[in-house]
């Protein structure tokens, strides 16, 4: 009832080929993005920033990123934690080299310089595939973590080899440093988000995601009917690794503050994204939101309501929690293997005909 | 399901706030995750110092004591949520038992007008408190640790370590980087070589370096470790035979849990502490009496008297200090943390005070000022026996090499102030 098609009729290409075709959907979208623009600014506090919606959006585009390797180039990739270290160090170059320059423009030449790198660590999947690109990418995130550490002159020679934000600002508004605004960090991070998901929904649906999904479904045939592999596959390399260096500048820039590449993008970083994509849907926009929300989120509503609500002992939900969490991730892999994402069409499906639904 | 789970986390984030008390104090604790060995201890201790004085004194100046804790597993992204999860509720002042959530929280507890005290780690040059408004780390820090470490060396080796070979195996992130640069330095002053040998986290492979101390044959090894990593570095040491005695740990790697598993091998094994070790204090009578027997120890009640639980019961022990001092001061028996910093800033510790409150000569005697945040530099040497099962300190409490560390830390916190705009000022 809710998702009804019934006279909702398309009259051009344009309307047909639409990324919401149902109208619900479509006003859900713009109450969505209404209210993260409008409304959740002014409400924002420091707590929701820290401890909720930076994280959840920053994953989200690390999730973007990834989904576009593996969801759609069927790329397996470990490199994701080092990839974004590449973008955090970029920015911190760039930030303390350029300080005049508007932090916006570090953030997305970070994200380039990250796509650079990403290409070069890309190359070997035109000799491998599957578990051995897996492990070749693994090499990079190791190698990158290794490479931080070591050569002195990523973090300016400073005694403890960590980075850290200065000060720096858009239009004379703070964005980075402890006098921010939360809803400054907020809004900078949501433009990130919102034009990275619509750059990511129009490049998955045009030529260029055709000839991912050709390549994931079955290379040779894709070779056959035209795709170059080679184009393709380090296309899906570079777009990947630009979101994914974003998301890793924003991560140190606007969330952390200061970074220590060891701890902050370790391979548990690279895994944690690949979770987020996994349980929210490998090849799906929605699925990379719902899957970074997913992770995100939980583990801080169970320590709230453990902890806060119950009164727990905090060594214990914290062991709880990591059942839980690991219960509910197999959980899902088996009930529902393609995701949150699979979880909501057919949640969107049933809908559509409630309540009669024969 | 997004709006869904955050609708239900906005809930209970209301829910969890707790009612205000009237000095609440935060635990930043990890109990979980590769250094719970190590944070499980000094989580109690502090717990429980702060149980003792409710239940015996009626908290601090006639004021109950709210001791919230969170639970960070080291993880610097869980420090940040706790942070911000408990600032909110009036706490004083902020010990997260990390270096890498310190140099997370040195610029927003700055900003937000609450005092941090990274006791015995952290950012050295913090010492500087017209830098570094907000933030403590006395009564040492790690390059004071590094040149006690030194000192007690030329002891040792009768004044002099020319030609003498120094390793440094020390955990590869902010905390184990601190030292190197006060061991460059005093290696240029008193002609030792000097290698370095970092060890990833969390630490459980070292072979290839303990392979290198084999080969090399260093007539001493320093060790900056944590957590997991000191117990297998001292169980490598073990197994290549290296000399116990010439083996020295920061105070993170002194602890029980750390020599434990190497058994009788790790006998002889020293490491600095600023405090003194043991049970044998009158405080510890309290602490049986009004928190162990009443069943009201943290935990399971099972690490009292070992060297980390002494530590975060010093730790507690002297935030409840500067919140007497604090309160003396303002003349109020409720604290603000803006107050809560005064009293920390004009913190004195004698041994009188200290006699009094059970603990007498359990660390050494320091004052704190605007122009000194971190002490005096003083630490002492324990070593371990491994047939007895303790610790004991072996030397007199040391002071570092202030005419070495003083400019250094005057170089790197006005290095810190000129990127961040600071304007020195000790008014």
């Amino acid at each position: 009832m809710l998702y009804r098609e019934a006279g909702d009729f398309k009259t051009s290409y344009s309307d047909d080929s639409q990324t919401f075709p149902i109208r619900f959907d479509r006003v859900a979208y713009y109450i969505v993005i209404g209210v993260a623009f409008l409304v959740v600014p002014f409400v924002v506090n420091d707590y929701w920033l820290n401890a909720i919606l930076l994280p959840f959006l920053i994953y989200a585009i690390a999730a973007l990123g990834l989904n576009i390797l593996t969801g759609y180039g069927g790329q397996v990739s470990l490199g994701t934690g080092g990839f974004m270290a590449v973008g955090a160090y970029a920015c911190y170059k760039l930030m303390t080299a350029f300080p005049d320059v508007n932090i916006f423009f570090h953030v997305i030449i970070a994200g380039g310089i990250t796509a650079l790198v990403g290409l070069l660590f890309g190359l070997p999947s035109l000799r491998i595939k599957g578990f051995y690109l897996a492990v070749a990418t693994l090499a990079a995130q190791f190698f990158l973590v290794w490479l931080f550490n070591r050569v002195p002159w990523f973090y300016n020679y400073s005694a403890s080899g960590q980075i850290s934000a200065p000060e720096r600002s858009v239009f004379g508004i703070n964005i980075t440093g402890p006098e921010t605004e939360a809803w400054a960090a907020y809004l900078f991070c949501l433009v990130f988000v919102f034009v990275s998901a619509w750059v990511v929904r129009n490049l998955t649906r045009g030529a260029a995601g055709r000839k991912w999904m050709a390549i994931r479904d079955m290379d040779i045939a894709a070779e056959i009917i035209g795709v170059n592999p080679l184009r393709a596959k380090l296309s899906a390399f570079a777009v990947s690794s630009f979101f994914v260096g974003i998301a890793g500048a924003l991560f140190f820039a606007v969330y952390l503050g200061a970074v220590e590449v060891g701890e902050v993008f370790g391979i548990q970083k690279s895994f944690l994204v690949l979770f987020m994509i996994i349980i929210g849907g490998l090849g799906s926009i929605f699925g990379s939101f719902a899957g970074a929300a997913f992770m995100v989120l939980l583990p801080v509503l169970l320590k709230n309501v453990l902890v806060g609500g119950l009164g727990w002992a905090t060594d214990l939900a914290a062991h709880l929690e990591f059942m839980v969490v690991g219960g509910l991730i197999l959980f899902f892999l088996i009930v529902e293997p393609h995701g949150l994402a699979a979880l909501w069409k057919v949640a969107k499906e049933k809908l559509r005909l409630w309540p009669f639904p024969h | 399901m997004r709006t869904k789970l955050a609708t239900l986390a906005l809930g209970t984030a209301i829910a969890a706030t707790p009612a205000l008390a009237e000095l609440t104090f935060t635990s930043l604790s990890y109990r979980t995750g590769p250094y719970a060995a190590n944070g499980i201890p000094f989580a109690d201790g502090y717990a429980d110092y702060f149980t003792l004085l409710n239940e015996r004194d009626g908290g601090i100046g006639g004021e109950m004591v709210e001791l919230i804790e969170c639970e960070t597993g080291y993880n610097t992204e869980k420090g940040v949520e706790c942070y911000e999860s408990t600032k909110g509720s009036g706490a004083l002042v902020y010990q997260p038992l990390s270096t890498g959530i310190t140099y997370q929280l040195i610029p927003k507890t700055t900003s937000d007008g609450i005092p941090m005290h990274s006791m015995g780690y952290g950012r050295t040059s913090a010492k500087n408190g017209a830098v570094f408004d907000y933030i403590f780390n006395y009564p040492a820090n790690y390059w004071d640790g590094a040149s006690v470490a030194v000192r007690y060396l030329l002891d040792e080796n009768g004044g002099s370590l020319e030609g003498k070979k120094i390793a440094l195996v020390y955990h590869n992130s902010a905390y184990g980087k601190e030292p190197i640069r006060t061991l460059e330095e005093l290696s240029e002053k008193h002609g030792y070589e000097l290698s370095l040998l970092p060890v990833d986290h969390p630490g459980q492979e070292q072979k290839s370096q303990w392979l290198q101390i084999r080969r090399d044959r260093p007539d001493h090894v320093l060790m900056w470790g944590w957590g997991v990593m000191n117990q297998v570095a001292i169980q490598e040491a073990v197994n290549i035979r290296y000399p116990m005695e010439n083996f020295i740990g920061i105070w993170w790697s002194g602890s029980e849990n750390d020599v434990l598993p190497a058994g009788d091998g790790a006998d002889g094994y020293k490491a600095l502490t600023f405090h003194n070790v043991g049970s044998d204090y009158p405080l510890f009578d309290d602490i049986q009496q009004y928190v162990l027997d009443a069943g009201l120890a943290a935990g399971a009640g099972d690490q009292v008297g070992t060297a980390l639980y002494n530590r975060g019961l010093y730790a507690a022990m002297l935030a409840a200090e500067a919140a007497k001092t604090a309160q003396e001061m303002h003349g109020t028996s409720t604290l603000t943390p803006g107050q809560m910093r005064d009293g920390m800033e004009n913190l004195e510790m004698t041994e009188a005070k200290m006699t009094d409150l059970g603990l007498p000569n359990f660390g050494p005697e320091f004052s704190v000022s605007c122009e000194n945040h971190g002490g005096d530099g003083y630490a002492a040497v324990a070593q371990w026996d491994a047939a007895a099962g303790e610790w004991g300190l072996i030397t007199d409490y040391m002071q570092s090499d202030q005419d070495v560390l003083n400019p250094l830390i005057m170089e790197d916190s006005m290095a810190y102030a000129e990127e961040n705009g600071i304007e020195p000022s000790c008014s």
